[in-house]
């Protein structure tokens, strides 16, 4: 008896321990970017750092704005492509669809979800360039296809299968005797859909964008693939970009040999740290605010 | 009358449209990569480590890159394992009647799910310099371990969740212990979803980049020891695919079905074993 209570004690003990070290990560993560970042930030304020459009580590400029417009503008274009995209598609596998196509679709989505992201980035040299090259022509515009349009059209594919998921995850948890209240007083489909449906849902289609967006905010290898990598603020969808993740992973080699820089890209990485964990953060209250009254 | 149904009929044939057009990419991008990199692809490829470098020699494979991709994975999932797996059933069992810190807890996994590899590389990279370790396969571990952590912890968290509260109660009733429910009971009781947690983390693993760009090395040989760099494959198809000649790049393309082509057997046999284990519940 005394025995099993003794490995009970540690048992739970070694749980807790395991719950205590995964509570502190976030913080680490947090605290150990930051204290990374202090360097730089005692010697250039920082409004300077988010607003600065020069970047010149061996001279010790470091103005993020080109990075941080990169990363916003990516994010956006990829946003209009999948958003619309994804709630039309989530409404129809709903609502409109046979049962067998949605469960058909459901394992198709979990894979593609877990598609790495080299992986599209690979498509996106392959099939994305090319067809942007040939988008450009169309304008007679020459130009090498590594851009921002590519970045943002590969990003909304890879998008897709996450942010169709929630969609799908939230429209369901809408309870059915809404939609048949509104049915049974004569409303279309559609109508029902655009009136109830969509209302009953918003703050969960919103979260479901949300986390969709802050996934394409972070994501690095498949853009950093086809976007190009010019450091300048982009002017048109046709030129090429440098988004904050790839300024990151681009540059780890040389980062330790030019003072202050690996303290720069520190900062660079707890920017995108603080945004997403405030973007995530808000949009899981969302979700689950609307969760506690289903 | 008549505008509502034109109305409908457009809206209707819109989400039509768009979900056919998801299935054609997706279908698409399946194509495609597979479609390039069989043409590239041979058994030498798969058997023999680079020779002449990764990115200008066009001889040798990328074994080195598929066992060094394996042993990071597997480590990482181990040590995810050790971790996720007592603060899922803590957090089931010890913790059941705190709904407000559950509550909490939950939305911290999840927010912490949504954090980009890139900054969890970045951060692996900062603990590396701080514990004095080089680029190596210990680093890459250490490194995706805390990047699987909550994916682990959630996954197994929501199979837990489902497990009925009498179960636990008779348990109790019967006199045993908290760990022994945990270990006899909800273990066995949840054990599909737990091979599925673990499988869906080893996927995650075997194909993340940004994690390892920093933390893990890159190298032409299958490393001996964790003090050692590793090669992984994410990593050497960027690599082969930013090259100069052509048919390296032609080499990325291969080694991107190879890594597709895991990813979908570690995906099948999730579903497939899941459905094996299920037998074992009690309803």
């Amino acid at each position: 008896m005394h025995r099993r209570k003794i490995i009970d004690r540690l048992i739970s003990g070694w749980m807790a321990a395991g719950l205590f070290f995964v509570l502190m990560i976030p913080l680490a993560i947090g605290l150990g970017l930051v204290l990374k970042s202090l360097p730089i930030l005692k010697i250039l304020a920082l409004p300077e750092l988010l607003g600065g459009s020069i970047w010149k580590p061996l001279s010790g400029q470091f103005g993020f704005k080109p990075f941080i417009l990169s990363s916003v503008y990516v994010t956006l274009i990829s946003f209009l492509i999948a958003g619309p995209v994804c709630l039309l598609s989530a409404i129809y596998l709903t609502q409109y669809a046979s049962r067998r196509l949605l469960s058909l679709m459901q394992p198709v989505i979990d894979i593609l979800a877990g598609i790495p992201s080299v992986v599209y980035g690979v498509w996106g040299v392959l099939v994305i360039v090319p067809f942007v090259i040939r988008l450009a022509e169309l304008r007679e515009v020459a130009i090498s296809g590594y851009c921002l349009l590519s970045g943002g059209i590969v990003l909304a594919v890879m998008s897709i299968p996450f942010i169709l998921n929630i969609l799908i995850e939230v429209i369901q948890a809408i309870p059915i005797e809404l939609k048949e209240a509104s049915l049974s007083v004569g409303a279309s489909y559609w109508e029902t859909i655009k009136w109830v449906l969509l209302r009953a849902g918003f703050s969960g289609i919103m979260a479901a964008f949300g986390l969709g967006i802050s996934k394409a905010l972070g994501e690095t290898i498949a853009v950093l693939m086809v976007v190009g990598n010019v450091v300048q603020i982009p002017q048109s969808l046709f030129e090429a970009g440098y988004p904050l993740p790839a300024l990151i992973a681009n540059n780890y080699g040389e980062m330790m040999s030019i003072p202050l820089y690996d303290s720069a890209l520190m900062f660079g990485a707890l920017i995108l740290f603080v945004i997403i964990v405030l973007f995530n953060g808000l949009a899981r209250l969302a979700i689950n605010h609307g969760e506690r009254y289903r | 009358m008549r505008r509502k149904n034109i109305e409908e009929r457009i809206f209707k044939s819109l989400a039509a449209a768009a979900t056919y057009l998801i299935i054609a990419v997706l279908l698409f991008l399946i194509v495609v990569i597979l479609k390039n990199g069989l043409r590239a692809l041979d058994w030498g490829m798969l058997t023999k480590v680079p020779q002449g470098g990764f990115y200008f020699g066009e001889e040798g494979g990328i074994l080195n890159a598929i066992v060094g991709s394996f042993y990071l994975a597997l480590g990482a999932t181990f040590l995810a394992f050790i971790i996720g797996l007592p603060v899922a059933l803590y957090m089931n069992i010890h913790l059941l009647r705190q709904r407000f810190w559950l509550n909490r807890i939950r939305f911290l996994l999840d927010v912490l799910w949504g954090v980009p590899s890139i900054v969890y590389g970045a951060f692996g990279f900062t603990l590396m310099l701080l514990l004095g370790l080089r680029a190596s396969l210990l680093a890459g571990i250490l490194t995706v371990t805390l990047l699987i952590v909550p994916i682990m912890i959630r996954s197994m968290d929501e199979v837990l969740q489902t497990i009925p509260r009498g179960l636990l109660e008779s348990a109790y009733a019967l006199g045993s212990t908290r760990s022994e429910v945990a270990i006899k009971v909800y273990i066995r009781q949840a054990l599909p979803g737990v091979i599925t947690a673990l499988l869906l983390s080893f996927g995650r693993g075997i194909g993340d980049a940004a994690a390892v760009l920093f933390t893990a090395g890159y190298t032409d040989y299958i490393p001996t020891s964790l003090n050692q760099p590793t090669a992984t494959l994410p990593l050497a198809i960027f690599f082969q695919l930013s090259s100069p000649i052509p048919a390296v790049r032609e080499r990325a393309y291969a080694s991107a079905v190879v890594l597709t082509v895991i990813i979908l057997i570690v995906s099948l046999a999730a579903r497939l074993l899941s459905a094996k284990y299920r037998e074992h519940v009690i309803k």
